[in-house]
C-alpha cells in the first residue's frame, strides 16, 4: 500500500459517508428552517423506510422497485407525522414541538417493538452491496461509490428544485421569514407539507445506504443517523441548508479521519472524541459554521 | 394594586405551597409504609427517586426555559460515583472486579449518606466543567448538545471497565435506600428547588428566560445564572442516581439512557415544567399510571398465554405498551394543555 492509494481510499470513504451525513442533516434542517422544529422522530422515518425494505423484500418485486417504494413510504410517513402530531402544536413554543417530536419518536419505536420485533431482522440486499472493486492497489467498495453518486444526484436535484420550482422558492422564502412569506399569499400548510415530504424522502434514501451497511433493521435503527444529523446540522448551523451539507461532510471526514489515525487504544472512544470536537467547534462558533443569528435557535 | 394593604405577605403562598407538597410526600410515604405491601412499597420508592430526578430537572428546565436531554447522564454518574464510595474494598472486588486494588478509590469507604453526596458532587464537577461550554448555547442547539452529552457519557461508561465494569451488570450493591430515605431526599429536593426558584439567582434566571436582552440590560449575566441553575440541577440528578443505585442494586450503563430520559422528561412535561409543583405532580401521576398500565400489560399477557379473558384476542405479546400510552399522553397534553397538568403554577399562587 502506498500513501497515495491510502489517500484515495480515505477520500472516497470520507466523501461517501460525508454525503450520507449531509443528506441526514438536510432532512432535519429543511424542517427546522421553516418550523424551528428539531425533529427527533426523523430517525423513525429512517426506521419506517427500513421496515418497508424488510416487508417488501419478501415480495417478487425487483430490488430497485422495493427501494423506490421504501423511499415513498418514508415520504408519506413524514407527511402523516406532520398532519397528525406537529400541525396541532405548530404555533406553540419550539420547546413544545421538540418534546412532541421526542414523544412521536418513542411512540413509533414502541409500536415497531410491539408489532414487528424487538430483535434486528436481516434485510434482502442486492449483490453489489457487498462487492468491491480493485483498481491498482486501491480497494473500493461498490456501495461506497453508489452512495457517493446517489448523494450527489440527490443534492443536485434538491438544489434545482429549491431554486427553480415554485414550491422550492416558497420553501426557501419560508425558511428565511415564514410570516412574510405567508403574508405574500403562500399557503403555510402546503410549504410545511412539502418540507416534511422532502425530509421523509431524504430519510428514505439515507435508510437504503445506512441499513445497507449492516443489512439489519431494528426499532432503534434510526438513533445513530438522527444523532449524526443533529451533530452535522449544529456544526453547520441549524438554519442553513448549505451549512447542513458542509456539516455533513466535515463530520464524515472527521469520523473516517479519527478511525484512520486515532491510536488503537483510543479507538473505542472515537464517538466521544468526535462529540468532544463538536463541542469545541460550538464554543468558538455557537451559531455553527454557516449559521445566522447566534445560538441558531429562538 | 389598590388592595395592597390587605394582600397577604409575598412569602406566604410560597410557604404554603412548600408545606402542601411536603405534606403530600409525607402522607404518601406514611400511607405506603402503613399498607406495607411489598410491591407497592417498591413502586412508591421508585416514584420518590424519580421525583428527585424530575425536581432536579425542573430546577434547570423550568427556570431557564432550556430543554435538557442530558440529565440522565448525571444520574448515571451519581449512581456509579456513589457506589465507588459506599462499597467496602471486599464488595468492590465483587461488584467492580476491574478496579485496581491499589487505587485510593478502591480502599475508600464512606457512610451511605456521604456516598450519595459524593455521587452528587461528582456529577456537579463533570457537569460544571461541561456546563461552561453548554451555557453559551441556546434553544435547539442547547438541547442537541445535551443529547450528545448523554451519548458521550453512555459510550464512555461502556468502555471504561475499571470504573464501571463496562457493559456488564454491576451487582451486589447493598440495598441501603429505603422508602423513608428517599422520601426525606424528595422533601429536601423540593425545598431546595422552591428556594432556588425564589432566590435572586432563580429570579435572574427566569428573567433571562423571558427576555435575555432585557435581562442583560438590567445587569443579569445570563450565562452565569444559567450555569448556577445547571450546576444545582445536575447535583440533584447525581443524588437521584445514587439513591437509585442503592435501591435497584444491579445495573449497567443501559439503565441511564433513552428510556429513562424519556420517562423523566415526560413526567416533567405532563406535570408542568414551570413549577416545582408540576414536577412533583407529574412524577406521581406518571409513576402511578405506568404502574397500572404495566400491571394491565402483564395481566393481558398472562391471559393471552392461558387463552382466557380479553388477552386471548391480542395477536402479539405486549411489550412497550406502557411507553406507547405515555407517548400518546404527552402528545395530547402538549396539544391541549401545553403548560402541563398544573398549568405551570404552584399549588398556591398569588392572584393569577
Amino acid at each position: 500500500m502506498t500513501d497515495f492509494s491510502d489517500g484515495i481510499q480515505f477520500l472516497i470513504s470520507s466523501l461517501s459517508i460525508g454525503g450520507l451525513y449531509a443528506l441526514m442533516a438536510l432532512g432535519l434542517v429543511i424542517v427546522y428552517g421553516i418550523l424551528r422544529l428539531v425533529n427527533f422522530a426523523y430517525g423513525e422515518l429512517i426506521m419506517i423506510a427500513g421496515y418497508s425494505l424488510l416487508l417488501l423484500g419478501d415480495t417478487p418485486l425487483p430490488w430497485l422497485g422495493v427501494a423506490i417504494l421504501s423511499v415513498i413510504a418514508a415520504a408519506i410517513a413524514g407527511l402523516l407525522m406532520e398532519r397528525v402530531a406537529f400541525r396541532p402544536v405548530r404555533d406553540s413554543s419550539p420547546t413544545t414541538m421538540l418534546i412532541t417530536s421526542f414523544a412521536v419518536s418513542t411512540l413509533l419505536q414502541s409500536v415497531a417493538l410491539l408489532t414487528i420485533s424487538p430483535r434486528p431482522r436481516p434485510v434482502r440486499l442486492p449483490e453489489f452491496f457487498v462487492q468491491s472493486l480493485t483498481v491498482g492497489d486501491v480497494r473500493i467498495r461498490v456501495v461506497d461509490l453508489i452512495a457517493l453518486a446517489v448523494t450527489i444526484v440527490a443534492l443536485v436535484a434538491l438544489t434545482i428544485f429549491l431554486r427553480r420550482s415554485l414550491i422550492g422558492i416558497a420553501l426557501r422564502a419560508a425558511a428565511d421569514d415564514f410570516t412574510m412569506t405567508r403574508l405574500l399569499g403562500v399557503r403555510a400548510n402546503l410549504v410545511i407539507a412539502a418540507a416534511f415530504a422532502i425530509s421523509g424522502a431524504l430519510a428514505g434514501i439515507v435508510a437504503l445506504f445506512w441499513i445497507g451497511r449492516s443489512s439489519l433493521v431494528e426499532p432503534a435503527v434510526g438513533l445513530q443517523p438522527v444523532l449524526i444529523a443533529f451533530i452535522a446540522s449544529v456544526v453547520g448551523g441549524l438554519d442553513s441548508l448549505r451549512g447542513a451539507v458542509l456539516g455533513g461532510y466535515v463530520l464524515g471526514f472527521l469520523t473516517i479521519g479519527l478511525q484512520t489515525w486515532l491510536p488503537r487504544e483510543l479507538l473505542d472512544y472515537r464517538d466521544a472524541v468526535t462529540f468532544g470536537i463538536v463541542i469545541v467547534i460550538l464554543l468558538v462558533r455557537p451559531q455553527g459554521l454557516l449559521g445566522g443569528a447566534a445560538g441558531g435557535g429562538r | 394594586m389598590s388592595d395592597r394593604g390587605r394582600a397577604s405577605p409575598i412569602w406566604l403562598p410560597r410557604l404554603v405551597t412548600g408545606l402542601i407538597l411536603i405534606a403530600g410526600i409525607a402522607l404518601l410515604a406514611i400511607a405506603t409504609g402503613a399498607v406495607g405491601d411489598r410491591v407497592f412499597v417498591r413502586v412508591v420508592t421508585v416514584l420518590f427517586i424519580n421525583m428527585v430526578l424530575v425536581v432536579g430537572l425542573q430546577v434547570f428546565m423550568g427556570n431557564s426555559g432550556l430543554v435538557s436531554f442530558g440529565h440522565v447522564a448525571f444520574m448515571g454518574i451519581g449512581a456509579y460515583g456513589s457506589i465507588w464510595f459506599s462499597l467496602t474494598p471486599e464488595q468492590k472486588n465483587l461488584a467492580l472486579p476491574d478496579m485496581p486494588e491499589e487505587w485510593w478509590l478502591h480502599q475508600t469507604t464512606l457512610p451511605f449518606p456521604l456516598a450519595i453526596v459524593a455521587g452528587g458532587l461528582l456529577a456537579l464537577i463533570v457537569g460544571g466543567i461541561i456546563g461552561i461550554a453548554l451555557v453559551r448555547l441556546r434553544g435547539a442547539s442547547f438541547t442537541i448538545a445535551t443529547f450528545a452529552l448523554l451519548l458521550i457519557v453512555h459510550s464512555v461508561a461502556l468502555q471504561t471497565e475499571v470504573l464501571t465494569r463496562g457493559s456488564r451488570t454491576v451487582f451486589g450493591i447493598p440495598p441501603y435506600t429505603t422508602l423513608w430515605t428517599v422520601a426525606a431526599w424528595a422533601v429536601a429536593a423540593v425545598i431546595v428547588a422552591l428556594l432556588f426558584k425564589e432566590s435572586a439567582t432563580g429570579l435572574k434566571l427566569r428573567a433571562a428566560r423571558e427576555d435575555e436582552d432585557a435581562a442583560a440590560s438590567l445587569g443579569v449575566d445570563a450565562a452565569r445564572v444559567r450555569w448556577l441553575g445547571w450546576a444545582l440541577s445536575v447535583f440533584i440528578a447525581g443524588v437521584g442516581g445514587g439513591l437509585w443505585a442503592h435501591f435497584i442494586t444491579t445495573f449497567s450503563p443501559a439503565a441511564f439512557y433513552l428510556s429513562q430520559t424519556f420517562l423523566i422528561v415526560a413526567m416533567l412535561i405532563i406535570g408542568g415544567s414551570r413549577s416545582v409543583s408540576g414536577a412533583v405532580v407529574g412524577a406521581a401521576a406518571v409513576a402511578l399510571t405506568s404502574e397500572l398500565l404495566r400491571d394491565t400489560e402483564g395481566r393481558l399477557n398472562t391471559q393471552r398465554a392461558d387463552g382466557a379473558g380479553l388477552g386471548q384476542f391480542i395477536p402479539f405479546q405486549l411489550v412497550g405498551f406502557t411507553e406507547i400510552v405515555l407517548a400518546i399522553a404527552i402528545i395530547l397534553i402538549l396539544i391541549w394543555r401545553p403548560a402541563g397538568i398544573t398549568g405551570g403554577r404552584e399549588v398556591v399562587s398569588r392572584g393569577s
